[in-house]
């Protein structure tokens, strides 16, 4: 206990900072959520505040961040539309006695630890549901991002009319100037902001995240003017609204409606999202934990929950766990719930200080966060990602956006499961495996020799995955386990996905999941499914059949220096998950291998990811890796600074070489073991690095991984590298 | 009800028999069997007569290797269940065997229903076959319920004694633990490792009393057979056949139900969710 409160008080700074960057993204977010969702803005942020320090304090997860969540805007948004008939700010009252309800009842659920619950909806239906909150996001906020009017429109037909709206955009600009156009102007930068933030590499840039660099821009343009003496372009309904004295005026619930159907349908749908936003944000964000900690869904619920009975009593929104912002929090060094306890302090001390300025923010430049936000929810990939998992599964997806985007979510996410449902039916032709099994108790998982096996029989799809999670949630991450699908007659994508997860989890912890009796599957006839593996799509075009010019050009480079060239996917990613550079990075695949034929030389492409959702960012790098032939202390080079946080966060210390003032300029050492690191660094490896171009190294002690840049390399470089390794690597073989 | 006083192995067999198409392999597996156990064999045949059929039958025992453990042929009218229950009740049968193929679903439900009930009332130990076979498929691997229940004893003495009759190689005793006994729900980090840990306490518990049982056994029917004992976490009775059916034992052995009480009745759903499935073999032992 001692000791843990010294870690908790050590990592504070850390926390605090973690926390404070995530407030200038909160501060945007919150007050664009509550914007799109038809509140007064100041409604996000207040549920950011209410929501970090009721979970801060109370939730069971270590390093998510709690807010307003962007599956709620356009159940909000239709809300209070519909409840208010006419009249908004009646609605919202309304509204907030329907959040109210729906924080009791998720606070129930945490009682009934139904956490589980995400557990139930198949997974491309639920991805399906998020997809068509983004795309109803793109639509009610892109025509606020230009600055334009529209009056009441659905989604399907906001969405049609999007080239109609940027057409009338722009015959305004050239027609009216300037001027008249500058909100829609504002609006395209701060969205251009967004989309090429992640592309600028530059430390000070990085330093301020997107969102509030938009807040800044709208706020300085106004001063601009203002010190111009000129008036400012915008007009003042396009401007934030920000009630005089914030805690002054609070609005209360009304609960006149309770007895209406349509507000309990709304109930439902707050409470629906609410948990499966939640739910799978903090399955995402213990992916991301450094520290690869498990969560209490339970009492994060809990928590969620009464943040979200308090947010409404003060006229804020439901109170979710949201992944964007604990994607940040994570990358920023966040080791606990402090970090989330900061993002809402400072929050609070910025619209206490600063609530003038955000007077001063267009609505526009809010709009365009918003777009961004939708569009990330929606982008075109997803829906080829499905589509590669297999037909079927594109089909249950577009069902479900289809349906969301023209009806409701509820009536969305039900289709969804139903067209599971009946494509299940279908693939298997039996509705009776379903029906005689799915009650009965199916895993059966035991432990022996030090090793878990699981088996699984009859069926394994969302219907009854919940069992096989039961089983596996009991073994402790460490362990080897065995899942053994052979006595089941299909298996799902829903299923395969969740074991995939498990099976990234337990390789972060030193365990490993196996999982056998599959391969028959995919070719016994009676057994239709590995549905995923029989037909999808990506089976038209495997990579080795549509070398590109720089595959071909590999190709040669290897007959001429006696490599082999493998260009297809290889998901054998054992040996780069030791790397401390991938502990908080998900590994996709590698390809375009390299190999040397008389050594354990490999050079391959790599694709990985990291952060989640709309913070996630795919990478490919160039790396090359060599197994050593002897056991080296762990110790990693770098230009100084690029990655030191994460090496520090796995406990590296920083070493400095003595009689080498240029080398420790230039580079950034850091090891476990000092005595030793320096031991292995003779002095002709350091005037060797030091004379060469700039390659980040790293050792885990068994092998080496360099690479020159988080990106791609082209052949020559690819070349230039190889060379590097294998000078590098004869040095440190001379030397043993 | 103490292991003393119950006496290992058979005397008299009886197989209810039906002319299905696999009544060859099951008179020639159960002539094998009262074979093995050195006991008499009586065939009993619910339905009416016919002289064709008794040729037809008796020109199947002539061709089994063991034909002479048949001590005789009956014919009796009446409802499956009943008939047997009363021939049972009023015989010196101790073993009554049930043919059920595992893959027929309509006879083996109807099986199922009858044994189930058969189960309940007679007072004798049941055999279920599910894979009759002309060539003896030897009985390698019977896993036995250790469940901690008065009974226990009687169905792992069973088990060995089968176990040596049968040359078998190996017996797996299973302590099946419903998860209620656990009374921790894995939530987070903290929780799991109390949840290990219980386990491995429970596990630790059911071993001993296990070994406790096994040491009352006579040397003799336990030489020549390797020993394994195995905790599940899981629902009882489901987990038992499924285990069974992941080591691919031949041979499960369970003890009977008693016939009246409401305990019985709890125990009794875990005989069915094991007919529900039947994965292998399956040996049903009352305690005489």
């Amino acid at each position: 206990m001692q000791r843990n409160q010294t870690l908790f008080l050590k990592d504070l700074p850390k926390n605090m900072f973690s926390g404070f960057v995530v407030s200038l993204i909160a501060l945007p977010l919150g007050l664009g959520l509550a914007l799109a969702s038809g509140a007064p803005p100041i409604a996000g942020v207040l549920t950011a505040i209410v929501g970090g320090i009721v979970v801060s304090i109370l939730g069971g997860s270590h390093v998510t961040i709690s807010g307003p969540g962007n599956g709620l805007v356009i159940v909000v948004l239709g809300a209070i539309t519909t409840l208010g008939n006419g009249d908004n700010y009646q609605g919202y009252l309304y509204t907030l006695a329907a959040i109210l309800i729906s924080g009791v009842i998720v606070m129930t659920l945490g009682f009934l630890k139904m956490g589980r619950l995400s557990d139930f909806f198949p997974s491309s239906a639920i991805q399906g549901m998020l997809a068509a909150i983004g795309l109803g996001i793109l639509a009610k906020q892109f025509h606020v991002m230009l600055g334009l009017e529209r009056g009441k429109a659905s989604i399907a037909e906001l969405l049609l009319s999007i080239p109609e709206m940027i057409y009338e955009f722009g015959t305004r600009l050239f027609s009216m100037g300037f001027g008249a156009s500058f909100a829609g102007i504002i609006g395209i930068i701060s969205f251009c902001i967004m989309l090429f933030y992640p592309k600028i590499r530059n430390r000070y840039v990085q330093l301020i995240p997107a969102p509030m660099w938009i807040l800044l821009i709208s706020i300085g343009s106004t001063y601009y003017y203002q010190f111009t003496g000129q008036r400012y372009p915008i007009k003042e309904s396009l401007m934030i609204n920000v009630p005089e004295s914030i805690f002054a005026q609070l609005p209360f619930p009304d609960f006149s409606l309770i007895t209406d159907g349509a507000f309990w349908s709304f109930v439902i749908s707050l409470t629906l999202i609410a948990s499966i936003e939640s739910l799978l944000s903090i399955k995402a964000v213990d992916k991301l934990d450094p520290q690869s900690r498990r969560s209490n869904v339970n009492k994060d619920l809990k928590a969620l929950g009464l943040g979200t009975i308090l947010s409404a009593l003060i006229g804020g929104l439901n109170v979710v766990t949201v992944i964007a912002r604990s994607s940040v929090n994570v990358n920023n060094n966040a080791s606990n719930r402090s970090a989330n306890f900061f993002h809402a302090f400072f929050l609070l001390l910025f619209i206490l200080l600063f609530q003038q300025q955000l007077e001063r923010v267009s609505l526009t430049a809010l709009a365009a966060i918003l777009v961004y936000t939708g569009y990330k929810l929606a982008t075109p990939s997803k829906f080829f990602k499905i589509a590669e998992i297999g037909k079927e599964q594109l089909l249950i997806f577009v069902v479900t956006v289809l349906v969301t985007v023209v009806s409701n979510l509820i009536n969305g996410i039900v289709m969804g499961i139903l067209t599971t449902i009946v494509i299940h039916l279908f693939l298997n032709k039996s509705i009776g495996v379903f029906l005689r099994n799915v009650l009965k108790p199916n895993v059966l998982g035991f432990k022996e020799e030090g090793q878990y096996v699981v088996s699984v029989k009859h069926f394994c799809s969302f219907l009854n995955f919940y069992q096989l999670k039961n089983k596996i949630d009991r073994i402790p991450e460490s362990s080897n386990v065995i899942i053994d699908l052979s006595m089941c007659q299909f298996v799902d994508n829903t299923a395969m996905e969740g074991i995939e997860g498990y099976i990234e989890v337990f390789s972060k912890k030193g365990g490993e999941i196996e999982v056998v009796g599959l391969d028959k599957h995919g070719t016994k006839s009676e057994h239709p499914l590995a549905i995923r593996k029989l037909i999808p799509f990506s089976s038209i075009g495997p990579i080795e059949n549509y070398l590109t010019r720089r595959q071909t050009q590999l190709q040669t480079t290897a007959s001429e220096h006696n490599w082999d060239y493998r260009p297809n996917k290889n998901n054998d990613l054992k040996k780069l998950k030791t790397f401390i550079y991938f502990k908080t990075k998900n590994i996709n695949y590698k390809y375009n291998q390299l190999f040397h034929k008389d050594n354990d030389i490999s050079i391959f492409d790599v694709e990985y990811s990291e952060g989640e959702f709309i913070a996630k960012e795919t990478i490919k790098t160039t790396m090359f890796h060599v197994k050593l032939p002897f056991s080296a202390p762990i110790f990693t080079i770098d230009k100084e600074g690029l990655l030191e946080k994460l090496y520090h966060i796995a406990g590296f210390k920083d070493i400095q070489i003595e009689n080498h003032r240029t080398f420790n300029k230039r580079f950034y050492l850091s090891g476990k073991n000092e005595k030793s690191t320096k031991m292995f660094l003779s002095d002709e490896l350091v005037l060797f690095l030091e004379s060469q171009p700039y390659y980040h190294i790293e050792c885990n002690g068994k092998a080496l991984l360099i690479f020159k840049k988080e990106r791609l390399l082209g052949v020559s470089e690819i070349k230039a590298m190889s060379y590097f390794g294998e000078q590098l690597l004869k040095l440190i073989e001379d030397k043993q | 009800m103490d292991i003393k006083k119950t006496k290992e192995g058979f005397n008299t067999i009886l197989f209810g028999f039906a002319f299905s198409p696999t009544l060859n392999q099951n008179i020639t597996e159960v002539t094998r069997l009262a074979h093995y156990f050195d006991a008499e064999l009586v065939l009993l045949h619910v339905g009416a007569y016919n002289e064709q059929k008794e040729g037809e039958i008796n020109r199947i025992i002539q061709k089994t290797e063991h034909a002479n453990r048949v001590k005789e042929v009956l014919w009796k009218d009446g409802d499956p269940y009943t008939t047997i229950k009363n021939f049972v009740n009023h015989s010196d049968v101790d073993l009554l065997v049930l043919g059920a193929q595992q893959h027929e679903t309509l006879y083996r439900f109807y099986i199922g229903s009858v044994a189930r009930k058969l189960t309940r009332h007679v007072n004798c130990s049941v055999l279920l076959l599910i894979n009759p076979s002309i060539e003896r498929k030897p009985c390698q691997h019977i896993v036995v319920n250790g469940l901690d229940h008065e009974n226990t004893s009687t169905a792992i003495s069973q088990a060995f004694f089968a176990g040596h009759k049968l040359q078998s190689k190996q017996i797996t005793i299973v302590e099946e633990i419903q998860n209620s006994e656990l009374k921790i729900s894995v939530e987070d980090d903290f929780s799991l490792k109390k949840a290990v840990k219980k386990e491995s306490e429970i596990t630790e518990r059911e071993d001993k009393r296990v070994h406790q049982i096994i040491e009352e056994i006579p040397e003799k029917l336990k030489k020549d057979i390797q020993l394994k004992t195995q905790s599940i976490f899981g629902k009882r009775g489901y987990s038992l056949g499924h285990y069974a059916e992941v080591v691919r034992a031949d041979l499960l052995v369970i003890n009977a139900p008693k016939s009246s009480g409401l305990f019985s009745r709890i125990f009794t759903r875990d005989v069915e969710f094991i007919l529900s499935d039947l994965p292998t073999d399956l040996l049903i032992v009352r305690a005489s």
